[in-house]
């Protein structure tokens, strides 16, 4: 027995050095590294959870909702929990499908992430934020998959607000749209990087992108416990989001919706027409009454999940590119619209307000003719009827004697430029700075610009000099085509006699935006000053507190005197009654409301003509300007005026109810009450 | 059955006669005392880790109070028993819980889990034969073992042989179910009972050798199951794998060390609350303590059962006869390994494996059996006092 005995205490020792090692690990990992793994404990039992905040509305000058929120519930999927599982959650996806009634292909498809080689649908955000895969459940779908949590890890349902666009189509590339936050945007916001809602949507074109900011409001943060699925059972703090702002816009929807009918109907009548744009004007104060670009599209496709065809459709050519909007963004020649800027560019070289000019079927440029429309000579004329009846050999003689003047081919001292200058003083070759984005900023081709574009090209058409064309099967125009390279290869960037005449009327390389035509012709009506037009009008928190009135600053001053601006302006206001439009206008209760306007028809290359017509109304005292262009819509005094005659007729109300029955635009910003309703 | 064993029952006979009263007294009350408290806490605990399943659910720790009710009935009517009785049963002991884990390998068998190692008896009850079986191998061992060679105080070596083929009968069948944690357990009641019982120093080296063989041939024969493999690679390194194999280990040690010094109070623990440790009201209980009760409730709970191994020794030390030692000695190296196991385990110091910790864990059959155990003690501490 004593052997017994000593092993026992042996024994003994053994257990309490045991019982001793785990005190001692017990201190170790509870006191001495306790406060690590409190700070572990807390990064796995609580989780960060946007709330997003709700997005502020777009209304329009009316105080009417161009684009406002509709809650849905929304089923999102966390990619990350899925990858953990087995199969890559393939069973819960197989079973989501199931609930949802939708083909579980289709969910594999919207969890994919966005990339090269990877077809719509498929997920353009960020891989770590949760997925929605389905803005359209029922609140019985919703509870299949909330109270089955356990079923569903990873999947959740919650309702969110959903953008709705009351006017369908209306304004669609005016507002834009909203698309998931990207990881690279992600990363540039700090803060909110770790824990990002799947609702997290940015402006990706039009007033929501600009106005992202204001109309995002702060999203709140809610740190939740939850369990080792991921189910919340609790909140551990909360900070409420801060609701977006609502943006009023100066667009009236009425007259937004008549431009976009006018559009749609002078596509119809213009078997060519490939696209067509219409703007609308405050003359006085530069606010943007309408913007709208055809053909268009319904920005609702965007909510949701667009589809591969859906995608490729409003980016295809056969679809017309409906992604953008030609009013900003396109630009074309201005054709004869553009002679305002050409007659104060003469008067700015001295040619007399009040002097006559011959205005012959033909202007021999150096040794090339250039003929007036259709070749038919209109006498000796004034100014003012040179504009009524758009005569076009007065501005050939007029710029190619400035061309001379600065010295031709090889001017000696820096070039005057009047034509180009003068241009430019009315806005054109630079953007308005709308508050849209993507505006292009068209082109002013003066000398510097030829040099550039030589240095450019001159390269490749001094080997096409060399060898020709022999891809073009026609001989003759092979020969034409080797024989223009073999010029721009030696003189191309000189600022030839004919590029100075075909500048002066619109022609050549000269190119406009719709909005830069209107921008110019509102300050030619108006006052003689140029404003950056504004769409935006206001900036008003939900409860109806003012954050800020937006009004459209002014960017410079018209280089002509009042006396020749009132001169233009009544000579613009005969053509309607008595000039190139006068067709169109036949009819036109002139006694109650007085067009005035110019008719562009703008050559095009290998294609249909640019329709245009800029206009204005009432020729006393202006309080609309509007343009319209059809590109391939042919003449402008058959295919654009006849849209904007439309547009007047809507706007006044003649043989219809007006949609701005005192005749001008909407001049109060619409209030809006605590409790979010809108009064005028 | 030699004089003595007769003397003893005729003994225990009138000692009965005397009253219950005395054989109360002989009791060893910190030993009782000791594992009450561990039930307690053990109740606490599993109250704090289940009430969470399911709104006002308190259905387990119902289950839990009615297995320690019986499993107290259990331990008083073995403290009742002399033990010296049961030396003669001790062998139909050791048959009958071979016979369970026999019909565990059989279709009555059923798998809870991922472990098959239980038998359903309906109505929501089921028992775990393996518990059953340390037991069986405490009382097989110690009764072989009790009887010295001629002339020596060490065992036959016949019976170590005897002992070793029962141990690896039982083993053996547990390792079919499979439970790595039992088969260990048992492998230690063996090796602990050899070592008590005075087996030579070269025998003991012998019988090392041959299990670390053993130990190397299983290895290499891929005899075990993928998930013990990847369960001991992630102990070595428990960030191999956080989410998958070291998520347990991990996990454990979160939720321990958010314990701190003081604790975050019973049922204010957020780990638990969020079920963040896998089996927390059985293998991984103590994280519970660790994390509501803190360093000084986690290691009262340890230092309780210390107590309890520290006093399973003495009453081992003070038995007159072999079987008694033996039998008290062996439970004592059960029940310690169990707990440094279970304890290690939980923070980080040992492989996980799955193992209840002794009067804390919740699970009915390995309640009966540990209370049990502590029964046999007791009935060990009463016979040897009265007559010393």
């Amino acid at each position: 027995m004593n052997r017994m005995r000593t092993r026992l205490v042996v024994l003994n020792v053994l257990v309490v050095t045991l019982i001793a090692v785990l005190a001692v690990r017990l201190w170790q990992v509870q006191v001495v590294r306790g406060i690590e793994y409190v700070s572990a404990a807390a990064e796995t039992r609580t989780r960060g959870v946007v709330v997003p905040s709700v997005r502020g509305q777009i209304l329009d000058a009316a105080g009417q909702p161009l684009v406002r929120n509709r809650t849905a519930l929304v089923v999102s999927v966390d990619r990350t929990s899925l990858t953990r599982m087995p199969r890559g959650g393939q069973e819960v996806l197989e079973k989501l499908a199931d609930v949802l009634g939708r083909p579980v292909k289709l969910l594999e498809k919207r969890i994919r992430s966005c990339g090269p080689g990877v077809t719509r649908p498929c997920w353009p955000g960020s891989p770590y934020q949760p997925i929605p895969i389905d803005e359209t459940v029922t609140t019985r779908e919703a509870l299949q998959i909330l109270e089955r949590q356990e079923e569903f890890p990873g999947v959740t349902a919650e309702v969110q607000a959903v953008r709705e666009y009351p006017h369908g189509r209306g304004a669609a590339q005016l507002v834009g749209y909203l698309q998931p936050v990207t990881q690279e945007e992600l990363e540039k916001r700090d803060g909110l990087k770790a824990a990002f809602s799947g609702v997290d949507l940015v402006g990706r074109d039009g007033l929501e992108s600009v106005y992202d900011e204001a109309l995002r409001g702060k999203p709140g943060l809610r740190r939740v416990q939850v369990d080792r699925l991921g189910k919340v059972i609790g909140v551990e703090q909360q900070v409420a989001p801060v609701s977006g702002d609502t943006l009023i816009t100066s667009i009236d929807g009425r007259v937004q919706a008549i431009v976009e009918k006018a559009l749609d109907g002078a596509m119809k009548r213009a078997p060519k027409a490939d696209g067509a744009a219409g703007v609308v004007l405050d003359a006085r104060t530069g606010r943007v009454v309408a913007l709208a670009s055809a053909p268009g599209y319904n920005p609702a496709i965007w909510t949701g999940g667009i589809s591969e065809k859906e995608y490729q459709d409003l980016l295809s050519d056969k679809a017309g590119r409906p992604l953008v909007s030609r009013a900003i963004k396109g630009t074309f020649a201005p054709g004869s619209t553009f002679k305002v800027s050409s007659v104060a560019a003469m008067l700015r070289s001295g040619y007399p307000l009040n002097g006559t000019y011959g205005c012959p079927g033909s202007f021999m440029v150096g040794d090339r003719p250039f003929n007036n429309f259709r070749g038919i000579g209109l006498g000796t004329l004034s100014l003012h009827t040179a504009l009524v009846k758009s005569c076009d050999t007065i501005f050939y003689k007029s710029s190619y004697e400035q061309w001379l003047r600065d010295g031709g081919l090889h001017p000696k001292k820096p070039p005057r430029q009047p034509f180009e200058n003068t241009a430019r003083a009315f806005g054109f070759g630079r953007p308005t700075g709308i508050d849209l984005p993507g505006e292009s900023a068209g082109r002013i081709p003066d000398r510097d610009w030829k040099k550039d574009l030589w240095g450019q090209t001159s390269a490749d058409n001094c080997k096409r000099s060399r060898t020709g064309y022999p891809e073009v099967k026609s001989a003759s125009r092979a020969a034409f085509l080797k024989r223009l390279a073999y010029e721009n290869c030696v003189e191309g960037y000189l600022l030839r006699p004919g590029d100075a005449a075909n500048f002066s009327i619109g022609q050549g390389d000269v190119l406009v935006t719709p909005l830069q035509l209107a921008a110019a012709y509102a300050a030619l009506v108006s006052d003689g000053k140029l404003r950056s037009p504004r769409v935006a009008w206001a900036r008003v928190r939900p409860d109806g507190t003012l954050v800020q009135r937006i009004d459209p600053p002014v960017t410079g001053k018209l280089p002509i005197s009042e006396k020749e601006r009132a001169y233009i302006k009544n000579a613009l206001s005969q053509v309607a009654s008595d000039g190139t439009a006068a067709g169109a206008f036949s009819g036109f209760p002139m006694d109650q409301v007085r067009i005035g306007g110019k008719t562009g028809t703008a050559e095009v290359w290998g294609k249909e003509d640019t329709s245009w017509f800029a206009s204005f109304a009432p020729t006393e005292k202006p309080r609309f300007v509007v343009v319209a262009m059809v590109s391939q819509g042919g003449m402008g005094g058959s295919t654009a005026a006849p849209a904007v005659r439309e547009i007047y007729e809507g706007i006044y109300g003649i043989k219809q109810p007006a949609a701005l029955p005192d005749g001008k635009p909407v001049s109060k910003l619409p209030m809006i009450a605590r409790d979010g309703t809108v009064t005028r | 059955m030699t004089d003595r064993t007769l003397l003893a029952r005729r003994r225990s006979f009138t000692t009965r006669a005397v009253g219950a009263q005395s054989t109360v007294w002989r009791l060893d009350g910190v030993l009782l005392v000791s594992v009450a408290a561990l039930c307690v806490i053990g109740t606490l605990l599993v109250w704090s880790s289940t009430r969470t399943w399911a709104p006002g659910s308190t259905g387990l720790v119902k289950k839990h109070v009615l297995n320690l009710a019986i499993g107290a009935a259990l331990c008083g009517a073995v403290a009742m028993i002399d033990h010296r009785l049961l030396r003669a049963y001790a062998p139909v002991v050791y048959l009958v819980t071979l016979v369970g884990l026999a019909l565990v390998v059989t279709p009555l068998g059923t798998t809870v889990n991922g472990s098959h190692s239980w038998i359903m008896l309906g109505g929501g009850f089921a028992v775990q034969p393996s518990e059953f079986a340390k037991l069986g191998l405490v009382l097989m061992l110690s009764m072989l073992l009790a009887q010295p060679a001629e002339g020596t105080d060490r065992p036959r070596a016949l019976d170590m042989v005897f002992v070793l083929v029962m141990a690896a009968i039982s083993m053996g069948l547990v390792m079919l179910q499979p439970d790595l944690g039992t088969t260990l357990v048992l492998a230690v009641i063996t090796v602990g009972g050899l070592v008590i019982a005075g087996v030579r120093k070269r025998w003991m080296i012998l019988l090392v050798l041959t299990s670390l063989a053993g130990a190397v041939a299983v290895w290499a024969l891929d005899l075990l199951e993928p998930y013990q493999v990847a369960r001991f690679t992630a102990f070595l390194d428990p960030s191999v794998d956080p989410r998958g194999v070291g998520y347990n280990s991990t996990q454990a040690l979160i939720a321990i060390g958010s314990g701190q010094l003081y604790g975050k109070g019973l049922l204010d623990g957020g780990q638990t609350t969020g079920r963040f440790v896998p089996e927390q009201h059985t293998d991984f209980i103590f994280t519970v303590a660790g994390e509501e009760f803190g360093f000084l409730g986690s290691v009262t709970v340890v230092a309780l059962l210390g107590v309890v191994l520290i006093r399973g020794l003495k009453i081992a030390r003070q038995c007159e006869d072999r079987f008694g030692t033996l039998v008290a000695g062996t439970i004592v190296c059960w029940l310690a390994f169990q707990t440094f196991v279970n304890i290690g385990m939980t923070v980080g110091i040992m492989p996980i494996t799955g193992l209840p910790l002794p009067f804390v864990s919740y699970g009915g059959t390995a309640t009966f059996a540990n209370l049990i155990a502590i029964g046999l003690l007791q009935a060990i501490r009463i016979r040897e006092q009265a007559f010393n």
